[in-house]
């Protein structure tokens, strides 16, 4: 992954100069068309995945921002944090860093209260064809494919809990429809992946280790240029012996500062997470970019 | 009362299909649609992004070509005689981002007008496709 950031870096600084800066950060998208962040760091929701490029960069420029998302569960904390990049409108280059806090779940495990697992998620979309906002006499989406890579760093805790790796990549294609004379945003994505619950207790398992499809869905009513409200619904492998992992789903609200600055805000509800049930909570994300 | 059945049957042939929905109504009819372009093209002409490309244009024609056009894309009586968007456009070179400009002027000159944001994006949604004949660059 080293190349990976080297080439972000290059990126970042040959564009700091500052004319071509101007040029090359055109922030030319229409605001809040680049979507927000979503729990894995690519520009969508928040659970789900979006077809739109992250950040305001048109097709003849370059956008780019940075997010903190906390989920502060019943039993658990989920955080986040990454950078993306959006290039010429096509193609989306992200990191996150995942942090998920077991708390005293870790202590009753045998863990150590605290003990944390992380992940870091490398994501890369492509898309394909359709536009998601200029094709309003189509019914044609913005249709893209993508991957997210995640390395997880408790490979002995995963194993332990019937995980059978603790690296995988997720594969999707994603369709997003602004359907602007109704206010309206939707999205369709189907993941291909391993993953239990996010990848965050790894990868297959003892009860299932192949990959399935799964599906992802958003629906948001734009109020205003700056504020949506909306729903989402994503379903998840359930690999593992130990607990039935069932589907995540959430209710937004957006609010976009300006292109440079947006908030979410969710009541999320992830299901059931190793030996608790019922994590529900507030889900809280900051996105600041160009 | 024969003729007036063929009135109105020569009106519902002759009449764009989305003439029938509420959108002219919506945005205030002719003064309403009228207001808004000029609020509008002042300011496009303010916007330093986008302020130059009108610098060899005939202003004045344009407010009118543009009040009859908003008439139409509305769904109200009017017709259109002015030049196909390619046209108008060729040779400007126009990017996405002067296209997103214009839109954005448009969308705080409806809020000045104080046209509903939904009705604003039922607007909106009809005239989104001319990207494709206006960005070319």
């Amino acid at each position: 992954m080293r190349p990976f950031i080297r080439a972000l870096t290059l990126l970042l600084g040959v564009a700091a100069q500052p004319a071509f800066a101007d040029d090359l950060f055109d922030g030319g998208k229409l605001l809040a068309t680049g979507g927000v962040s979503q729990v894995e760091g690519a520009g969508g929701g928040g659970l789900a995945n979006w077809a739109l490029i992250t950040g305001y960069g048109t097709r003849d420029g370059i956008g780019a921002n940075v997010h903190y998302t906390a989920v502060p569960l019943p039993d658990y904390t989920l955080q986040t944090a990454g950078v993306a990049v959006g290039l010429f409108d096509r193609l989306e280059l992200s990191y996150a860093w995942q942090g998920f806090d077991t708390q005293d779940v870790g202590a009753a495990l045998g863990l150590g209260r605290g003990f944390t697992f992380h992940q870091n998620i490398f994501g890369a979309k492509l898309k394909l064809i359709g536009d998601a906002v200029y094709d309003q006499d189509s019914w044609l989406p913005q249709i893209a494919v993508g991957l997210q890579h995640k390395e997880n760093d408790r490979g002995a805790v995963i194993a332990a809990v019937g995980g059978k790796n603790s690296v995988g990549t997720d594969f999707y294609v994603t369709a997003t429809k602004l359907l602007l004379a109704e206010s309206l945003l939707v999205d369709a994505t189907l993941r291909e992946t391993k993953a239990n619950q996010f990848g965050i207790l790894g990868f297959g398992g003892d009860k299932h280790n192949d990959y399935s499809t799964q599906f992802e869905g958003s629906g948001a009513y734009l109020f205003s240029r700056r504020f949506a409200v909306g729903a989402e619904l994503r379903t998840k492998p359930s690999n593992l012996g130990i607990v039935h992992e069932g589907a995540a789903w959430d209710l937004f609200a957006a609010y976009f500062f300006n292109k440079n600055l947006s908030i979410t805000a969710a009541y999320a509800d992830l299901g059931s997470i190793a030996i608790e049930n019922d994590q529900h909570g507030a889900y809280l994300s900051l996105q600041a970019g160009l | 009362m024969k003729a007036l059945a063929a009135t109105f049957l020569f009106l519902a042939l002759t009449t764009p299909l989305w003439a029938q929905d509420a959108l002219f109504d919506d945005m205030g009819r002719q003064p309403g649609i009228d207001k808004l372009v000029d609020a509008s093209v002042d300011k496009y002409l303010a916007d330093p992004r986008i302020k130059d490309i009108f610098s060899e244009s005939n202003i004045d024609r344009i407010r009118a070509e543009l009040k009859d056009q908003f008439c139409v894309v509305a769904g109200g009586p009017c017709h259109y005689t002015g030049h196909s968007m390619e046209a108008t456009h060729k040779g400007l070179h126009l990017t996405n981002a002067n296209f997103n400009a214009l839109v954005e002027d448009l969308q705080s000159a409806m809020d000045s007008c104080n046209i509903p944001f939904a009705t604003q994006n039922r607007f909106l949604a009809r005239l989104a496709p001319m990207q494709h004949q206006v960005v070319t660059r």
